[in-house]
């Protein structure tokens, strides 16, 4: 990989390096070596630090290597994303009897946070596909929880979560996807829009609309790839997560058979809305690790880079700005572990939580990414530095999973209902 | 750390046991400092460890991992990992438990005795555990990082006199005896030795295995037994005593000279020829 002059030593997260070499080169010690006040294991279990250690691992020797080209080619992970599977990241909150790794939504959180210093958008698209592969585990009956979970989680199959159209974002209670009851199937009628994974998944998790008007009237159908009447629209080019392609998923007479229903008719809309609580978390996680590892590559950058005759690192502006995104990196990381307890604990606070937790998480981290990318000066613009991917990467997550509008809806309809 | 491997499935050894061959397989597991930027102590006594974050020897991994692949393959009945160290270094043998190993045993030493520990002490101490678990297979880490000592394993072999198969890159266990390919200087040695033996791992020897998480999870219900160094009959007293430690000199710049006869006359005047 490229690298410019006398800042060549300032390379990508642990790229350089294969599974061997980093026994002679302690490549993670770039990341893990000194302990320091961000360091994400305070606080944990130890078992909950073996399961970060793993992450962590996963992610510099398999992810970090790859994440430019990944990127820069659109590269869609397959097999990489089924190794990280073998080691039961495939359904890390989903039952161990369909094949998940039965742990809660706190290991969950530290893990995506781990992997997604290795690769953003490749972690992110995984933690969508542990959402639907949840969804199925938890609101599907037998039949279905082992007919897709133990793919799902294997990921032999991948899955893609399927609630967006073109004409209802924010508003998701007003799509219009229909699904009518014909004998023992649905048909399904309609358009879905930025679906992550769409066109190269297996599984699709379709809320679609079975009733009458409003969120009362949705129900939760699982589609599978082949089925008639299920294509796509072109892969969208996107910005950043360019290791997941998003395209449109069409229905035209798509006929689904009624045992793929997950739940009751009308329940879909809660079961899509428990889902995005846990995907919340996860985002925000995601979120976490970018912003986590762009500290590190400022913090690197001030201690080599000099000007006016010393190291950017004696310059007192940069302290500073570099102990402010610690600071919002740590606060940030508290907030999204709390909701990811209270979401385990079905707490009644869980909901606003999650939603708080997205909202700050993803806008504190998306600044502290940028503020490492300025901190970088020129260099940061360039793609042969890391930097700008994460800022890329991370930029869209204060849009999807619920804009960050929609989030201070949610918080500010609790604080402000009459119970 | 090393990996003692009890009750290898050759069937000519008879044990104690009923019916069963009982190989153990031990692992000394050393915890060592993942270590950015070096820093000396202030009083020259060692390099800074405090807040260095620490883990498993990248040999020891490899050791470990050799251990379980042997067990997966039917020829060791048990895997037991090993580590002498503080408090902290439970955290490598859990790793190794993840990996596989069936149970650990963690010599407890700390404060000075940690300082001042050295392979001749580990290997005391190994070659205690190898005769109380009765192992037939020792497996360690060829080198420590971080004080590239390379004796554990020589001196363990020596204590038990036992033959040591080191550097190893390829292990084939065959019959009552091992095949070891070593990596030396002139290229590969492949040499038969008797078990019960000592190998050591080398770089090339495997790819050590990502825990899994389901592995963590049970590596939770697996034992880790305490031992004090005193209870093995160990002395752990060392008859070395660090006298300096020192940064290497700074590098000086060079000089460019312009013609060969300069280079020889500045040679001259350094005393060089």
């Amino acid at each position: 990989m490229a690298a410019l002059g006398p800042l060549s030593r300032i390379t990508r997260l642990g790229c350089n390096f294969c599974r061997n070499h980093r026994l002679m080169f302690n490549r993670n010690s770039q990341k893990r070596g000194i302990a320091s006040c961000i360091d994400p294991s305070y606080g944990l279990t130890d078992e909950q630090k073996e399961f970060q250690k793993v992450a962590f691992d996963f992610a510099a020797n398999e992810m970090a290597p790859h994440m430019a080209e990944w990127d820069q080619k659109e590269v869609f992970p397959v097999e990489t994303m089924r190794k990280a599977a073998q080691l039961g990241f495939g359904g890390i909150y989903t039952r161990p009897e369909v094949g998940g790794s039965g742990l809660s939504r706190l290991d969950t959180s530290i893990i995506f946070e781990a992997l997604s210093t290795g690769c953003v958008s490749t972690t992110a698209y995984i933690s969508i596909h542990n959402m639907c592969a949840w969804m199925i585990d938890t609101f599907g009956n037998d039949e279905q929880r082992e007919s897709f979970c133990p793919d799902l989680c294997s990921m032999e199959k991948f899955a893609s979560y399927c609630l967006t159209e073109p004409g209802s974002g924010s508003d998701a209670a007003s799509l219009l996807t229909s699904a009518q009851r014909k004998g023992d199937h649905y048909v399904l009628n309609g358009s879905k829009a930025f679906i992550s994974g769409g066109g190269d998944t297996d599984v699709y998790v379709v809320m679609c609309r079975t009733g009458g008007k409003g969120a009362k009237g949705i129900s939760c159908l699982v589609v599978e790839k082949g089925t008639p009447g299920l294509s796509f629209g072109k892969k969208e080019r996107k910005v950043g997560w360019n290791s997941q392609p998003t395209r449109a998923v069409i229905f035209e007479d798509c006929a689904v058979p009624a045992t793929n229903r997950l739940g009751e008719e009308g329940q879909g809309f809660n079961i899509a809305m428990k889902g995005l609580n846990g995907g919340r978390i996860n985002i925000a996680s995601c979120s976490l690790g970018a912003a986590h590892a762009s500290v590190l590559l400022a913090k690197d950058h001030l201690l080599v880079r000099k000007q006016f005759g010393e190291t950017l690192a004696n310059n007192q502006f940069l302290q500073f700005k570099l102990a402010e995104m610690a600071t919002k990196l740590v606060a940030s990381r508290l907030l999204v572990r709390e909701a990811a307890t209270a979401l385990q604990e079905d707490r009644a606070d869980a909901v606003s939580l999650c939603s708080m937790a997205k909202l700050f998480v993803t806008d504190e981290c998306f600044n502290v990414c940028n503020q490492a990318l300025q901190m970088h000066g020129g260099y940061g613009y360039l793609k042969d530095y890391a930097v700008q991917q994460f800022v890329r990467d991370i930029r869209v997550h204060q849009i999807l999973e619920g804009t960050n509008e929609v989030m201070r809806m949610i918080i500010s309809r609790n604080l402000l209902t009459e119970s | 750390m090393g990996v003692l491997i009890t009750g290898t499935n050759t069937g000519s050894c008879e044990r104690d046991s009923p019916g069963h061959v009982r190989y153990n397989s031990v692992s000394e597991l050393k915890w060592r400092p993942l270590l950015l930027r070096i820093r000396v102590k202030p009083d020259n006594t060692g390099v800074v460890t405090d807040g260095v974050k620490h883990s498993m020897n990248p040999f020891c991994e490899i050791a470990v991992e050799e251990a379980v692949k042997l067990k997966e393959k039917k020829l060791v009945k048990e895997v037991v990992a090993v580590s002498c160290g503080p408090q902290q270094s439970q955290e490598t043998i859990r790793t190794a438990l993840a990996m596989g190993a069936d149970r650990g045993i963690h010599v407890e030493v700390s404060g000075k005795d940690y300082e001042t520990l050295g392979p001749l002490q580990v290997s005391k101490i190994m070659a205690a555990l190898a005769k109380k678990e009765d192992a037939q297979l020792i497996i360690l880490g060829k080198q420590a990082i971080d004080d590239d000592c390379n004796q554990t394993g020589q001196m363990t072999a020596a204590l038990l006199d036992w033959p040591q198969g080191t550097f190893a890159s390829e292990v084939t266990l065959d019959g009552d005896k091992i095949k070891v390919v070593r990596e030396i200087d002139g290229g590969l040695e492949t040499i038969k030795i008797n078990t019960p033996a000592v190998l050591t791992a080398d770089l090339r020897l495997n790819t050590p295995r990502y825990a899994t998480l389901p592995n963590i999870m049970k590596a939770k219900k697996k034992k880790i037994a305490n031992v004090k160094a005193a209870d093995l009959g160990v002395n752990l007293t060392s008859r070395l005593e660090v006298l300096k430690v020192e940064d290497p000199p700074q590098r000086q710049a060079g000089m460019k000279v312009e013609t060969v006869e300069d280079l020889v006359g500045k040679l001259k005047e350094a005393g060089k020829v």
